[in-house]
């Protein structure tokens, strides 16, 4: 079967499952990566406007609380995005597609860095909020934990070569950290409600100005448009790196990858 | 066949002799380096004592998991167990149940002399072996998941131990939570209560995804 009709194939599908051929997404995901870019540096410079000129100063923390405004959209990324590599997870075990286990691997770097900025965001607000960087509280840890699971699924790509089994070994390990997420929050909670009284609560937060949730709303919709335009351009690397070169038909205007207009084999001439 | 299993798996451990000692060694070795590192007054001892009973365990069954299944992917037994699909999953439950026999449950055994030297009393050492008993099935559950992953990788025993410690941690902290609950007098049923919880859970979903995860490696 040549390579172009696989392509085809799909053609006659609903619109999802069109998608899903990785030849196909490529030039789909090529024309999303510069929209959600934009819509990212648009949010966010509204988002930082409003958080760190327009909304007032917390009477109790003074400036630093502003960090919330990155701290806060990163942690939920955080989590969201492991989320999401769990159902792509799922769907590359159950459906066996390539485009599914791809995106898994395009988002596991995304959401490593959120959790690391979560945490060191949170350590720089913690040292004049409460006079230190580090508390062993419920959240900080399992945020910790969550980076040691990212760490888990990215090492695994990595020192697996099969590119197919590698796929579904990260997807594997994606679902079992997804329903141990859970688990472990709780249990950290439990520990930690035990080990010290309450010394820092982070949910008995005074209440929010309305300007501020605003900014971190805006922000966290920034951060979302930046992680998909990340992991889009992730993605397509990934297509680039896996697939024939001939079944990527880029229609999308950017620029193409050198070696996909020349048939292959043809190079060494 | 489930039996057979244990029974080959237990055998072929003998055969092999210092292997299964020396996890024990281990167990008690790590659990004496604490000591050393800091000093050793009784109220610092106390405190630390069932942690570091903890992490040794899981520490030392680490240590015990590229065995669990390397050995057998290599000459070609596990692909020949994975074709008789009818009996496998009773191979597989009979390998995780002789890792446990080799490994949990001796570790369980000598705990307590790990909690003499830490000054623990008969109460709380009671409390840290069934802990030890109820958790140390979990972290071989876990632990083969790992193992089984990690037989498609070439990570070697960091990949495992990043893979593997993560997910551990709830057992760790019910497992060590139990003790201490018992000291400061509140009782460790309660704990005591989500370990076995977390132990049939884990009985359940685990083998299930350690069998894909060997699937895949032998893709």
């Amino acid at each position: 079967m040549k390579a172009s009709d696989a392509v085809k194939e799909h053609e006659s599908g609903p619109l999802w499952s069109r998608y899903a051929a990785p030849a196909r997404f490529f030039p789909l995901a090529g024309r999303l990566v510069v929209p959600f870019y934009v819509l990212a540096a648009i949010l966010g410079a509204i988002g930082l406007y409003i958080g760190f000129v327009i909304a007032p100063t917390d009477w109790q923390q003074g400036e630093s609380y502003r960090i919330v405004f990155i701290h806060v959209p990163a942690a939920w990324m955080s989590m969201i995005i492991y989320l999401a590599m769990a159902f792509w997870g799922l769907l590359a075990l159950v459906l066996n597609t390539r485009l599914s286990a791809m995106m898994l691997q395009a988002l596991a770097p995304t959401g490593a860095w959120m959790t690391f900025i979560a945490l060191w965001t949170g350590a720089f607000w913690g040292k004049p909020t409460w006079g230190t960087y580090w508390v062993w509280d419920a959240r900080i840890t399992s945020e910790l934990i969550l980076l040691f699971l990212y760490f888990g699924v990215i090492g695994l790509r990595a020192s697996i070569d099969d590119d197919r089994k590698a796929d579904k070994a990260c997807a594997l390990m994606a679902i079992v950290g997804a329903v141990n997420v859970p688990i472990i929050y709780f249990s950290v909670k439990w520990w930690n409600t035990l080990h010290q009284g309450a010394s820092v609560s982070l949910t008995a937060a005074p209440k929010m100005a309305q300007t501020m949730l605003v900014a971190m709303l805006i922000m966290t919709a920034a951060a979302w448009a930046y992680s998909i335009a990340t992991s889009l351009v992730r993605v397509r690397s990934l297509i680039i790196q896996r697939e024939p070169p001939s079944t990527i038909a880029d229609s999308s205007g950017g620029p193409q990858p050198a070696f996909a207009t020349s048939p292959p084999g043809s190079s060494g001439k | 066949m489930f039996f057979a299993s244990v029974q080959r798996d237990l055998r072929l451990l003998l055969r092999q002799g210092s292997e299964a000692w020396l996890v024990l060694v281990f167990f008690l070795l790590i659990a004496s380096l604490f000591p050393l590192a800091m000093q050793p007054e009784t109220k610092t001892l106390l405190a630390i004592g069932p942690g570091v009973t903890w992490v040794s365990a899981l520490l030392s069954v680490l240590l015990s998991m590229p065995r669990m299944f390397a050995a057998d992917a290599q000459d070609g037994s596990l692909e020949q167990m994975l074709l008789q699909s009818e009996a496998w999953m009773a191979m597989l439950l009979g390998k995780l149940v002789a890792h446990w026999l080799a490994s949990g449950l001796p570790l369980s055994l000598v705990a307590p002399l790990i909690g003499l030297q830490y000054g623990l009393d008969a109460g709380a050492i009671a409390v840290l072996v069934a802990g030890l008993l109820l958790g140390t099935p979990m972290l071989t559950l876990i632990g083969a998941i790992a193992a089984a992953l990690n037989l498609s990788a070439r990570g070697g025993g960091a990949l495992l131990a990043l893979l593997m410690l993560p997910l551990c941690i709830p057992v760790l902290v019910f497992g060590a939570g139990a003790v201490e609950a018992q000291s400061a007098g509140l009782g460790a049923e309660a704990h005591l209560s989500l370990l076995a919880a977390g132990l049939i859970i884990a009985s359940i979903l685990a083998p299930w995804a350690c069998s894909s995860a060997i699937k895949i490696a032998l893709d």
